[in-house]
């Protein structure tokens, strides 16, 4: 599966500017809910973690359970005082980790 | 094992005997009472009080699967007085867990905008812990008329 992760950050702000930064992750985040046609409970398989840094310093956590829709997506509102490095870490129940960044340039 | 003709003269059967067979299939939901259990739980039982909380839901939707929601609480966002986190919680799933996110005076603005998953037409409460340790809760609901719902 195809299992790609978007992020999106505005490229310039202003000093103390407040931005929106979207993201979003192509992830079943199977519910543990469904059932297959057999009767079998599919298993659950879950993204539980999201963590946002903004030059190494968190600045946003989600932490995502069952009722997150497949391919989770956050939007969300950083503060930026100088130019850095938007870093954005996807982490799943069984280990996976799916990360991303983008730089910020501040005028 | 049966095949689908003895299963569904089987059915008619019990339906006659006056069993409901549509309470033998239903997943058994989380109700009202867990949800409210488990946000306690997640906000350490502190006496939550009412407003500061705006949510942004679809008033009908036929895609449980998939419902987008805006949760923005009414805060200065600076060092002294901040949001701590927001709590998502839906009463009618099997689960009630939602979605928790940890915030901090970096983020400006407390608005956070995700996608859930609703099985049918339910109350979704929203917490938010404020940096003094008060708690705010707000309701929002939508209706579910997709065939499926949440299944996905």
């Amino acid at each position: 599966m195809d299992r790609r992760l978007h992020i999106k950050v505005p490229p310039r702000a202003g000093k103390g500017e407040i931005v929106r930064v979207m993201t979003k992750l192509n992830h079943p985040m199977e519910s543990g809910w469904r059932r297959r046609q057999s009767g079998e409970i599919v298993p659950k398989e879950l993204i539980n973690e999201f963590v946002c840094e903004l030059d190494g310093k968190e600045v946003f956590r989600a932490e995502l359970d069952s009722g997150t829709a497949g391919n989770p997506y956050l939007s969300f509102y950083i503060r930026v005082q100088k130019s850095g490095m938007v870093r954005f870490t996807w982490r799943g129940e069984q280990g996976e980790l799916y990360q991303g960044e983008a730089p910020i340039e501040v005028a | 094992m049966l095949n689908r003709r003895e299963l569904l003269v089987l059915c008619g059967v019990w339906a006659a005997a006056g069993f409901p067979v549509g309470g033998l299939l239903k997943p058994a939901h989380a109700g009202p009472g867990d949800a409210k259990k488990r946000i306690a739980e997640l906000t350490g039982g502190v006496e939550p009080q009412k407003g500061r909380i705006d949510i942004t839901l679809p008033k009908v939707t036929d895609q449980g699967r998939f419902v987008p929601i805006r949760v923005s609480v009414d805060s200065p966002m600076t060092e002294s007085d901040h949001v701590r986190a927001i709590h998502i919680v839906a009463e009618r799933n099997p689960t009630p867990e939602v979605a928790s996110f940890r915030l901090s005076a970096a983020n400006g603005k407390a608005q956070v905008s995700t996608r859930i998953r609703m099985l049918q037409t339910q109350v979704i409460i929203v917490a938010a812990e404020m940096s003094d340790g008060s708690v705010y809760l707000a309701k929002g609901r939508s209706k579910i008329t997709g065939g499926a719902g949440g299944c996905g």
